[in-house]
């Protein structure tokens, strides 16, 4: 299979899955939702966007030049300017313009 | 038409965030090798921001059919919630119901959640309507920032960081509500601790499989402590 058309399934695949996710409960609604789904949907959130901050930190290296720097002093940015002043736009603008000027001109 | 002034007017809170992180979207996509036909069929049929933005990571890296399954359901297991608490709502919405169902995003859902609509409105109509245009919104930013983003008179090295920004911040944000941090405490350790043993491209399965595991042991721990904020 060409990778375009590897892409293509790809995507198809994500969308597929998402539709079914949401759905789900209409096509359903008529059984009881298990207690154990409901506990995974209301801790599966969090634990997965934890994931997935270390998923995008995953190719970063701490044990060669400039040793994760520019992604440890942008994620701070983001951390602190996000817990002042709870701006989820703003907080994204200024991490990624900070990191787009370290890994270019300062690292 | 009070019904579609209504509905733009409902929908404007979302119109900036759409188009900008559509547009960080685009950028992050072509910058991959995916352009505008691949941009407008992934916001046009997949529709699922945080998604997207990980989706152009595991097309870029040729991953497993299995991976990809998996990953868009740990990662939008939260809309089976939504569309669970819109059940009420969307039941008798006819022909609009498809769609309604199809396009109920975190933002989307955010607005409609309340299940309140302006009065003199058709109800079905008005959500139908909030939701066609909040994806037009990211429709047209993920177009744009295709577009741009070879014409763009500075570099945009670096920009994939917003993908990072955006779960940083989502991660703060919600460290900030969450009564309990078990569920994040757990999600961020064990994916450190599968990169860690299986290396940067074989541990997203072994993360999910281990977070699940994980949280099912500390059901009664979590449950224990009232309720959690998901």
């Amino acid at each position: 299979m060409s990778t375009s058309a590897y892409s293509a399934l790809l995507v198809a695949v994500m969308s597929i899955v998402t539709i079914l996710l949401r759905a789900a409960p209409f096509l359903a609604f008529k059984k009881k939702i298990p207690a154990y789904v409901v506990y995974l949907g209301q801790v599966l959130p969090a634990a997965i966007i934890g994931m997935l901050v270390i998923y995008c930190l995953k190719d970063t290296s701490l044990l060669s030049a400039p040793f994760g720097a520019p992604e440890i002093i942008a994620g701070l940015l983001v951390v602190g300017l996000h817990a002042w002043k709870r701006n989820i736009l703003l907080s994204i603008l200024a991490g990624t313009a900070a990191y787009m000027i370290l890994t270019q001109l300062v690292f | 038409m009070k019904t579609v002034k209504a509905a733009f007017v409902k929908s404007l809170p979302v119109m900036a965030g759409y188009i900008i992180l559509g547009i960080g979207f685009g950028i992050l996509a072509h910058n991959a090798g995916y352009g505008f036909l691949w941009v407008l069929a992934m916001s046009l049929f997949i529709y699922a921001g945080s998604m997207q933005y990980v989706g152009v990571g595991l097309l870029a890296g040729g991953a497993s059919v299995l991976t990809v399954i998996l990953t868009t359901v740990m990662v939008n297991a939260r809309h089976l919630f939504y569309s669970i608490s819109m059940l009420r709502h969307y039941r008798n919405a006819g022909r609009y119901k498809p769609y309604l169902i199809f396009s109920l995003t975190d933002e989307t859902y955010s607005l409609l959640c309340d299940g309140k609509v302006p009065e003199g409105t058709e109800p079905d109509r008005f959500r139908f309507l909030v939701s066609l245009f909040n994806q037009s919104y990211w429709v047209l930013g993920s177009v744009i920032g295709s577009l741009v983003s070879g014409i763009l008179p500075f570099s945009t090295a670096g920009i994939e960081f917003s993908m990072t920004a955006l779960f940083i911040a989502s991660f703060t944000e919600q460290w900030i509500t969450a009564k309990d941090h078990i569920p994040a405490v757990t999600g961020l350790l064990g994916t450190l601790l599968c990169l860690i043993a299986f290396g940067p491209d074989r541990f997203l399965i072994p993360a999910m499989l281990l977070i699940t595991l994980l949280l099912t042991l500390f059901r009664n721990r979590i449950s224990a402590g009232k309720k959690v904020d998901a």
